[in-house]
């Protein structure tokens, strides 16, 4: 005969075993999606990464990261893409923060009103927008016409097909991406904070630069952190308003493949790519504790 | 002019800045403002300029650029082909998304956060990175230049998104309801598709919308594996314009742009949530 104290035990036991097993059926859920990137894009990267450690003749060798270090093509690749990549990220920076500071402190209905300026250009399409600017900057476009007919020059400009066009483009398509977080972290800073530094005695300058900027930093380092990864691998601006002037890492991986039919070069170059984006990502985290956020989900 | 003197000399911050001392402000946002909206909205009027260079606004109105398109056999197949896509991305990925997201976000497993990286990495690694590496395994497996290849991509891009939308929409969600519905006898699955689904719907809903524009709007992957019959319109803009500047372009673009805002419109109407 089992004593109640012996039941009830084993009662827990099963009910352990059943909890788990339902937990073992929650973590199935996932399985389509797992199979899917798995299969679909973890396999192919991973199989990728083993080319890019094979020679010609398909041995074991480190020749085509060796060609990286060595040949001074790729090296102008590197400079041009994180030359572009910190600029476009710079320029940013500069036209989001006052946006965001003005947008921050509108009473919330206006403020509203106005992000829908920030989120048509966030949803139209990449391609679109390119399009749109590779019209507007050409030599026969809209900008040198208007420039031209009101006097502020003479001859039309090279405004496309150069590292202006480029950075104009790019800086285009990234800038909702630095407000959204910049706007998000400026609306948690309290009113209080910047209310009190005015009462206890500090100029409207003295407020922002010591109360302010340094509460909306985090934001700021979210949105540049966003912008120069997506900016290192950007691919479809760069080609079509760089005119093959500003050639970037993605656009060298691409000729790669289908020019030279190199995939050790080029295999080589996306994991060199995806280092540095994988670099950031998690030097980020750490800095922004993105971890504590993602754990407590 | 002395409301204006008056509204200019109001002050608008606890560290007393008028608005005088801020017009320098209002200005350069004004500036940021126009640089942001202006490049998208500009395409609409100048699509209906007759102008090879699409003056704006433009000397002569016409719908060339449209009858161009309509015209043309190659854009309208392109056209379906990214619809197609498109839309099967969108219910592939949502379906498997909102699942993986439950799934997710209910488990107490530790490691359960592994997968959600692994399930949201196809975000974080770069589009070219998985642009050749899909292309060089699809050669392999005779899935390039196929529509179900260029979907199975695609919907690869898009789970990450609609796992992140559903899951921040079960967060703002009282799991308590769906235990109710449990404890009175209601199974999982049903107590999920009647008393949870219906309440994070705006989140699917979501989620799908940026399924489908994900696909709707990826270039490079197009670029490597979506050759020949299943050439998607991406595609086709992006090597059309590395050539020559098309004005047909314009008129396409003011297509996607009425299509986007569209949907973006309806699924602002259909995923109200219910006390709003």
């Amino acid at each position: 005969m089992m004593t109640t104290h012996q039941l009830a035990d084993a009662n827990a036991g099963l009910l352990a075993r059943a909890a788990q097993r339902e937990q073992w059926a929650l973590l199935g859920l996932t399985m389509p999606a797992f199979v899917l990137v798995f299969l679909v894009m973890l396999l192919p990267v991973l199989w990728l990464f083993g080319l890019s450690f094979l020679n010609d003749e398909g041995q074991f060798s480190l020749e085509n990261y060796q060609r990286l270090v060595e040949s001074k093509s790729y090296a102008r690749i590197f400079r041009t893409t994180f030359e572009v990549s910190i600029l476009t990220t710079l320029i940013c920076a500069l036209l989001g923060y006052p946006l965001a500071y003005l947008f921050s402190q509108l009473p919330s209905k206006k403020a509203n009103l106005l992000m829908i300026a920030v989120l048509l250009p966030f949803w139209t399409s990449l391609l679109v927008r390119t399009y749109a600017w590779l019209v507007l900057l050409q030599r026969r476009g809209v900008i040198n016409d208007w420039g031209m007919s009101l006097g502020f020059w003479e001859e039309p400009l090279k405004l496309v097909h150069n590292l202006s066009g480029t950075l104009i483009g790019m800086v285009h398509i990234m800038l909702p991406l630095m407000i959204l977080p910049l706007y998000g972290g400026m609306k948690t800073i309290s009113a209080d904070y910047t209310r009190a530094a005015a009462n206890l005695g500090a100029g409207p300058v003295r407020v922002f630069t010591t109360v302010f900027l340094p509460l909306s930093l985090p934001g700021l380092l979210a949105g540049a952190m966003i912008v120069f990864v997506l900016c290192l691998g950007f691919f479809v601006t760069p080609s079509l308003l760089g005119g093959g002037r500003v050639i970037m890492l993605s656009m060298r991986i691409q000729t790669d493949i289908e020019l030279f039919y190199n995939w050790g070069a080029a295999s080589a170059l996306g994991v060199v790519l995806l280092i540095f984006t994988l670099l950031i990502f998690y030097l980020s985290m750490r800095f922004l504790r993105m971890k504590q956020w993602m754990e407590s989900n | 002019m002395i409301g204006i003197k008056k509204w200019l000399a109001t002050p608008v911050t606890d560290t007393q800045i008028t608005r005088k001392g801020r017009l320098w402000l209002y200005a350069l946002v004004t500036l940021i403002i126009i640089f942001l909206v202006l490049p998208s909205l500009i395409v609409i009027p100048m699509s209906f300029s007759e102008s090879q260079y699409l003056e704006f606004p433009p000397k002569q109105w016409s719908t060339l650029w449209y009858e161009r398109y309509f015209d043309s056999p190659l854009w309208l197949a392109a056209t379906s082909t990214s619809l197609k896509a498109a839309l099967l991305t969108t219910l592939f990925a949502t379906p498997a998304g909102v699942l993986a997201a439950y799934g997710l976000f209910t488990c107490t497993f530790g490691w359960r956060r592994y997968i959600f990286l692994l399930l949201i990495a196809p975000m974080m690694i770069p589009v070219i990175l998985i642009g050749i590496a899909v292309f060089y395994m699809f050669v392999k497996v005779n899935l390039v230049n196929t529509l179900l290849g260029l979907v199975l991509a695609h919907t690869v891009l898009a789970l990450p998104l609609v796992i992140i939308v559903t899951i921040a929409g079960l967060k703002n969600f009282d799991m308590n309801q769906e235990r109710v519905a449990r404890s009175l006898g209601a199974s999982r699955i049903i107590a999920f598709l009647t008393v949870t689904l219906p309440q994070i719907r705006f989140s699917v809903i979501s989620g799908a919308l940026l399924a489908f524009l994900t696909s709707f709007d990826e270039v490079i992957i197009a670029l490597f594996i979506a050759g020949s019959d299943n050439a998607t319109i991406t595609r086709i803009m992006f090597l059309a314009l590395r050539d020559q500047i098309d004005p047909t372009i314009a008129s396409i673009s003011t297509i996607i742009i009425i299509l986007t805002i569209t949907l973006l419109t309806i699924s602002q109407l259909f995923g109200k949530k219910p006390d709003e």
